[in-house]
């Protein structure tokens, strides 16, 4: 496939977001970030994708726990309770390695929980972790409605 | 940790599950893996297993006699104690509704199985990086698992 993997990350610190996105870069990882900076936000991103835009709809979403306005434990459940949404891979991404916030989102059906690293080396371990699962091997899910726009798409050009 | 990741294989086929863990062997991923041959197996399993034996991981094929993939996994994500453990699909279907209704089902992760033996060391490697390198499992608990002191 050369159509980039789509990532929704939900960040609301930026110096986070800056490591996230240089780590990408830095190890080469091909991906179309989109950044969101609180958890309101990031519903409203999700939601006001109409059927005929959702090229745009994220192949997965990295969502950070401590967010202003709506946690992220309240967005993972409000993803997870849609029909539409559910579909799309939620991995967790957070300075958090408490137990009950493990445990908490792995009950809320959160894909993946990871902790933020320290340092910007140890940001490319979570790069390629995240890159040698979840885009090499994993398959995700594609909606209907977005295949058949690229199919339009490609016979229009 | 300190402590072997243990995964529960759910497959039928016996050459895919020597397949499966002779990559494991080859690609030096230390696990330790139990392997149920059906649906119906692996819930007897899963709600017999106790701390020293309740897995962290599931791979878990599709097409299964007695109980198949889907229901199997239906079931288990809407446990209120097994739901927690992650279930990655490894099963040989590419279709498109096969990875929507189980991501829908809560799948946590759907890999398809590779054709041959060397590449099923890149699959070894794509879980082993991520779930078991980088991701933080669901710590056992209720007398299920290494208490906090």
């Amino acid at each position: 496939m050369s159509i980039p993997t789509r990532v929704l990350l939900v960040e609301d610190n930026p110096a986070d977001a800056d490591l996230v996105m240089e780590a990408f870069e830095r190890e080469k990882i091909s991906v179309v970030i989109d950044i969101v900076q609180d958890g309101q936000a990031a519903l409203d991103y999700l939601y006001e994708l109409e059927p005929e835009a959702s090229s745009q709809r994220p192949d997965i979403i990295l969502l950070d726990l401590n967010l202003p306005r709506k946690s992220g434990q309240e967005v993972l459940a409000e993803i997870k309770a849609d029909a539409s949404l559910k579909t799309i891979p939620v991995v967790i991404l957070s300075t958090s390695a408490l137990e009950e916030d493990i445990l908490g989102t792995y009950n809320l059906h959160a894909n993946g929980y990871v902790t933020k690293p320290g340092n910007l080396r140890e940001y490319s371990k979570v790069a390629h972790g995240i890159d040698d699962f979840w885009f090499n091997i994993a398959r995700l899910p594609r909606s209907p409605s977005w295949r058949t726009y690229t199919d339009q798409d490609q016979k229009n050009n | 940790m300190g402590q072997e990741t243990r995964v529960l294989l759910v497959e039928d086929n016996p050459a895919d599950v020597d397949l499966i863990s002779e990559a494991f062997e080859r690609e030096k991923v230390g696990i330790n893996l139990n392997v149920v041959r059906d649906g119906q197996e692996a819930m007897d399993y899963l709600l017999g297993a106790n701390k020293h034996t309740r897995p962290d991981l599931i791979l878990l094929d599709l097409n299964l006699p007695r109980k198949d993939g889907r229901e199997l996994l239906a079931e288990l994500k809407e446990h209120p104690k097994l739901k927690i453990i992650p279930v990655v699909i490894l099963t040989t279907s590419e279709s498109e509704e096969d990875i929507l209704v189980t991501y829908k089902l809560h799948a946590n992760g759907y890999v398809t199985k590779p054709r041959n033996f060397s590449e099923y060391g890149k699959v070894i490697q794509g879980i082993d990086k991520f779930w078991f390198d980088l991701a933080k499992l669901p710590p056992q608990r209720n007398g299920n698992g290494p208490q906090i002191s």
